[in-house]
């Protein structure tokens, strides 16, 4: 009896939080919507991102598989869904079928990165990614002569929106009485995909694969001893972390009814990387937090130094562009500096730096 | 002496580094539910051969015949599911994964669920995974750590820590374990209940290949015992034999003994 009560009372707090954050999901789009539609379409992106970052944070958190290539899986997912659903091939295939097509082709990409790189750890691995993840971008780029496949630096027009039935995700709809725009259309879209690889990401950590992952991360020679096959486990890891970068891709694709090679630069895949350093590589909340701010700030950075320049100095005294990634670059120093876990660092890891530090 | 008492063979395995011969031919039978040890003098190749049988090394020439079947140990994890199972001289936990997280690794060549048993928690992952973690209670009891279950693993004392690795090599339901030094650097009260423990897995069916240089626990533990030296076997005999023979004498001392 007694113990019921005890445990009613995280249940309660549990479902609160729930409620709450539910709420404030479901505010955001409209909120963002009274500074312009610009805001919401930031807002689809910081969703984009930790969307991107929680199926990073599965090779690099989880498997502790340092992938600097990451975006390749993303520019994959994107041209996939460009080139099946655009006038470029006169294909125009829903998107329920592209965005599992966009995810298999991402993971046979992802195996075959994996595939040479399974022997290679730490900085080696990083430096094959890196290089995988250039070669992507520029086959993108070449690849409009002799046969003109992805329109080479020119990139792909007039990408279909994604549509079910009539309901068109690139239009306003109005659902009683509320004008639902669409870049709203698509915040819900990618809430609703994030949660999923929030749960997936969940759910990965605390079984038999997820172990598996964790005791190669910790010592690969001890995991193959316990009868671990590192080698498809390895695989597993880059095939479902590209999956999920092939999905995001698509939803991008369909976002921004464009995509050219220039959106996957080696630039791309290090801030998905760092939102998942920066946030507390394999803590989900923390690669949350990471992926939102890392978004966020910049634009919040590009809007607000103009204004403050003017109301400070009366005049622009530094380009805002240049102040805007000084601050940033300046802003991960001191969080490496002084939180070298990450923002939000799992318990566990805050744990092992103090006690490294020591 | 049957066939089915014979669990493994090492025929005429060879390994070496270079112009090094760290193994040279070396043969070995090691009987079913027996401690069988292997000693000698540092860097006499004991460590190489257990490397060579858990297929961390590839060996140049020679094979090993496992419960009958000829390994082709050329991947640790194949040897691991047939049956080998080993701790390391140094010792090699998952440091950052608690006690109980480190023997729940060891369970997994024994289980099967995947990643889509994973996302949807359907029964049969759950059952497993109840069944995994009951397992790992019942090691880490066995091996008389579960105390300490939810510790990282690398928070653990020196001789918990060899214990867990005996846990974990556990978990992989072997037939024969392999310690490799697992009383290096332990005190005599530590040592004395290593005994005890390793006593109680032999007597509970598993086979014990012991790499040690503590000769009183090897001479109190092990039925045959076989001296390695220069990645020759040159002796394979009961204890009190072994003990008694010029050439382990030599080997161990150094030079004649006349």
């Amino acid at each position: 009896m007694n113990d019921q009560v005890k445990t009613s009372v995280p249940w309660q707090r549990h479902w609160m939080a729930v409620v709450l954050i539910g709420v404030v999901l479901l505010a955001v789009p409209f909120v963002a919507a009274l500074g312009g539609q610009a805001w919401v379409r930031i807002a689809n992106f910081a969703i984009l991102y930790v969307f991107l970052a929680l199926g990073l944070n599965i090779v690099v958190g989880y498997a502790g598989l340092l992938d600097l290539g990451y975006v390749a899986f993303y520019a994959v997912g994107a041209y996939v869904y460009a080139l099946l659903a655009s006038p470029h091939f006169g294909l125009h295939l829903p998107f329920w079928v592209i965005l599992p097509v966009g995810a298999g082709i991402a993971c046979i990409f992802g195996m075959l990165l994996g595939a040479p790189t399974l022997k290679l750890r730490g900085d080696y691995l990083a430096i094959v990614t890196l290089g995988f993840g250039e070669i992507i971008r520029i086959f993108l780029n070449n690849l409009n002569a002799p046969i003109n496949v992805t329109n080479g630096a020119q990139g792909i027009t007039l990408i279909d929106p994604i549509r079910i039935g009539d309901f068109s995700f690139a239009d306003t709809t109005t659902v009683l009485g509320v004008a639902i725009s669409g870049p709203q259309k698509y915040y819900f879209l990618l809430v609703a995909l994030a949660i999923m690889v929030i749960i997936v990401n969940i759910r990965l950590q605390n079984s038999r694969v997820g172990r598996a992952w964790q005791a190669i991360r910790e010592d690969e020679v001890a995991a193959k001893a316990c009868g671990i096959n590192t080698r498809n486990i390895k695989l597993l890891a880059f095939a479902m972390g590209a999956s999920f970068g092939g999905i995001a891709g698509g939803v991008f694709s369909a976002m921004q009814g464009f995509v050219s090679p220039e959106s996957f630069s080696l630039m791309e895949s290090i801030t998905i990387l760092a939102m998942v350093v920066l946030g507390g590589m394999g803590h989900i909340p923390g690669v949350i937090l990471g992926a939102i701010l890392l978004t966020a700030l910049p634009e919040v950075l590009r809007y607000g130094i103009e204004p403050l320049q003017q109301a400070v100095f009366g005049r622009m005294i530094i380009d805002p562009e240049s102040l805007r990634m000084l601050i940033f670059g300046l802003s991960m120093v001191l969080v490496m500096r002084f939180r070298p876990a990450g923002l939000w660092p799992s318990p566990q890891r805050r744990r092992e730096l103090a006690e490294s530090a020591n | 002496m049957g066939e089915h008492q014979i669990l493994l063979e090492a025929h005429d395995v060879a390994k070496h580094f270079g112009g090094v011969k760290a193994l040279h031919d070396v043969s070995l039978t090691i009987r079913r539910g027996e401690i069988y040890g292997l000693i000698g003098p540092n860097g006499a190749g004991k460590t190489t051969f257990f490397n060579c049988l858990t297929g961390l090394y590839k060996n140049e020439s020679g094979h090993f015949v496992f419960d009958g079947v000829k390994l082709a140990a050329d991947a640790p994890h194949k040897a691991a599911e047939v049956g080998i199972a080993r701790t390391f001289q140094n010792i090699r936990l998952f440091g950052n994964m608690s006690a109980i997280e480190n023997v729940m690794v060891g369970r997994h060549l024994r289980t099967h669920a995947g990643v889509l048993g994973a996302i949807t928690r359907n029964r049969s992952t759950m059952t497993e995974e109840a069944a995994i973690t009951r397992r790992a209670e019942e090691l880490l009891h066995y091996v008389g750590i579960h105390e300490r279950a939810h510790d990282l693993a690398k928070n653990l004392s020196y001789g918990d820590q060899r214990r867990l690795e005996i846990a974990r090599a556990l978990a992989t339901e072997p037939k024969l374990l392999a310690l490799d030094e697992p009383a290096a650097g332990m005190n005599g009260t530590e040592t004395e209940a290593l005994r005890i423990l390793v006593e109680g897995i032999c007597r509970d069916g598993v086979t014990v290949l012991l790499i040690e240089h503590d000769v009183k626990l090897v001479m109190g533990l092990c039925g045959r015992v076989a001296v390695l030296d220069y990645g020759e076997k040159i002796c394979e005999d009961v204890p009190a034999v072994v003990q008694k023979d010029p050439r382990v004498i030599e080997a161990y001392l150094g030079g004649s003994i006349a």
